[in-house]
């Protein structure tokens, strides 16, 4: 039957063309979303495959040293002795440094953003702060291994070191030569580096208190410093933390800054002014020279261990930033 | 009022002046911070900054004279390999998540990952590309180290897309499909259109990341004193031929970290600049 097959592949009455051209979208729309789906699969795979292939990559550390990897501070290319706890040591003080420094500085920078400051320095100054986050890491390291770290060593450790150094309990965290490189100096710069993703979330997440609710304090006598003491900072208490846990994640795998400034020493030493070692500055430092299998096996393992705890740092963060969005009415 | 409520009154007044003047310090404080490094960058940055930096390959150690142009070469096919991968797959993912995922579960998941990937470690990532190219292959490339960038640009691009495609006016959604028209061709001609300044925003801003990235590139595109571009042979970037002169023992060495630590961060800063112009500016159009 010819006549049939003919009309079938040229349509030519309205209603034909109509069932064809639809049938044809349809098509489109199914791929179209198929090729949408397989890009957002994407994203899920990147992080899978990361957790994944570094877990595989380290699977020969994990497996011969089992859990003492996370306990011993041996740390010895040339008899195959590998342990994480000095870098984790490091890469654990080094950010706990920071957020001392950089929570309250932060919580400073938002109070002034969101009250103190005239309508026309806000956002002056709010895009100021954010440009110190879009400084790449790498300028952070130079600067704090060729002015900073000298300015320290000069100016501030030999006086830390005789007025800190012999105080009860606190002066064995003080004590030392002032070498200017260490724990304490990549503290300090961790701390510039997460101050603008803290303070920017803060600010963020202090402009959503309604106002009706800080003009009642206010009308009650309150002083500003009483409203977001007692208002405002209460209102916001679980994004702030998030804001803080997002920062932390930030300065736990912060790499370029702290491999400059941190002196890559393995050793454990309870003075913050002695040079030591962060997880990530290790990888930094001995990826590309590392020989042996069992060297680099324990390498991409602390990457995993680094990759585990922001993991769950920047989850937690997530959620309580989540909180907060509901309640402010955006979802 | 009785004494007791005065010095109640003057008390709350003081702590209220301290935190306000500390509030303040604390601003000035990173501000100070801001200027130091910037000042620091420029003043080490111009004195180093020479003809001879465009024109010349990296030198060999004691490095007198030589310049960064291979590094620049480099940082700009790795660049753009990361744009190119990187780019597409965020734009299709964000607009998964804009226009078939906006309440759903799944949806709801790879957001929340996504925002995670966003934060994570970059070096973490340099090490995922290294365990399944680099190793795999056998030797360094500017490829891999241009696919660890897209892992950065990608998170970057999902969000931006995702959020700017949520600020269309569904009116607008609801307009296109009542007429007709299939909706692959209402995402991309329409609502995409709406959005561009917005994904463009974002674009720049991921460039501007990776302008600077360090640590992924160390293990991935590794380093090469030569002019090369072959995208399947270690090639030199810029952050990463800084970070090996500036610990480096050689003053000439040095000099070109500063240099080129100038020059990629007066480019960030342009770019940092223009998206919020470009921002800035769509907004006003938008409405």
């Amino acid at each position: 039957m010819p006549d049939s097959s003919t009309s079938a592949a040229i349509p030519n009455t309205p209603a034909q063309r109509m069932i064809l051209r639809t049938t044809r979208d349809a098509r489109n729309d199914r791929l179209f979303r198929w090729v949408l789906l397989s890009c957002a699969m994407l994203v899920l795979l990147a992080l899978l495959g990361a957790v994944a292939s570094t877990l595989w990559g380290g699977r020969l550390a994990f497996h011969t040293f089992g859990w003492k990897f996370l306990v011993s501070d041996q740390w010895n290319a040339v008899t195959g002795q590998f342990g994480a706890l000095v870098p984790i040591w490091g890469t654990l003080m080094t950010s706990l440094i920071a957020m001392l420094l950089a929570v309250p500085i932060s919580f400073g920078i938002a109070l002034f953003l969101t009250e103190v400051a005239p309508s026309w320095m806000r956002a002056p100054v709010s895009a100021a702060v954010e440009l110190l986050a879009g400084i790449p890491s790498i300028i952070y390291g130079m600067w704090g291994l060729f002015v900073f770290a000298p300015f320290l060593a000069d100016h501030v450790y030999p006086w830390v070191n005789d007025k800190l150094g012999h105080l009860p309990l606190i002066g064995a965290l003080f004590r030392g030569p002032p070498l200017g490189i260490g724990m304490l100096t990549a503290g300090i710069v961790l701390a510039i580096m997460v101050i603008p993703f803290i303070s920017s979330v803060m600010r963020d997440v202090f402009l959503t208190v309604p106002t009706r609710l800080k003009e009642s304090a206010y009308a009650l006598g309150s002083t500003t410093w009483e409203v977001v003491w007692n208002i405002v900072l209460p209102y916001t208490r679980s994004a702030v933390v998030g804001g803080i846990f997002l920062g932390l994640g930030r300065a736990l795998g912060e790499t370029m800054a702290v491999t400059f400034v941190l002196g890559n020493a393995h050793q454990l030493s309870a003075s913050l002014l002695m040079p030591s070692s962060s997880i990530a500055s290790v990888i930094a430092n001995e990826f590309t020279e590392a020989v042996s299998p069992m060297h680099q096996s324990s390498l991409i393992a602390l990457g995993f261990l680094l990759f585990v705890v922001t993991f769950i740092v920047l989850a937690i963060a997530k959620l309580l930033l989540l909180g907060l969005a509901r309640r402010g009415g955006t979802e | 009022m009785s004494a007791d409520n005065i010095w109640l009154y003057r008390r709350r007044r003081a702590i209220n002046l301290i935190a306000l003047v500390l509030g303040a310090a604390a601003t000035l404080f990173g501000l100070f911070w801001l200027g130091w490094i910037l000042w620091v960058t420029l003043v080490k940055g111009f004195t180093a900054l020479g003809p001879m930096l465009f024109t010349h390959s990296t030198p060999p150690p004691p490095g007198a004279g030589g310049g960064l142009a291979n590094a620049f070469l480099g940082s700009l096919i790795v660049n753009s390999i990361a744009l190119a991968v990187g780019v597409p797959v965020g734009i299709g993912a964000g607009m998964w998540l804009a226009e078939y995922a906006k309440h759903g579960k799944l949806g709801g998941v790879i957001r929340f990952l996504n925002d995670i990937l966003l934060s994570a470690p970059s070096i973490v990532l340099g090490l995922f590309i290294y365990t399944i190219l680099v190793k795999v292959v056998g030797h360094f490339s500017a490829l891999a180290g241009g696919l660890a960038l897209a892992l950065i640009v990608l998170p970057i691009v999902v969000r931006t897309t995702d959020e700017m495609l949520k600020l269309v006016p569904s009116t607008m959604r609801e307009a296109a499909l009542s007429l007709g028209i299939p909706q692959w061709k209402v995402v991309m001609q329409i609502l995409f259109r709406s959005a561009r300044a917005g994904v463009i925003t974002g674009i720049l801003l991921a460039l501007a990341r990776i302008s600077g990235e360090t640590a992924p590139l160390l293990f991935t595109a590794l380093n090469n004193q030569y002019w090369s571009s072959n995208l399947l042979k270690p090639i030199a970037t810029v952050p990463v031929v800084i970070f090996q002169f500036a610990l480096s023992p050689y003053a000439g060495w040095h000099a070109l970290a500063w240099a080129g630590a100038l020059v990629i961060t007066l480019f960030i800063l342009t770019l940092s600049l223009l998206s919020r112009l470009i921002l800035s500016r769509s907004k006003v159009t938008h409405d």
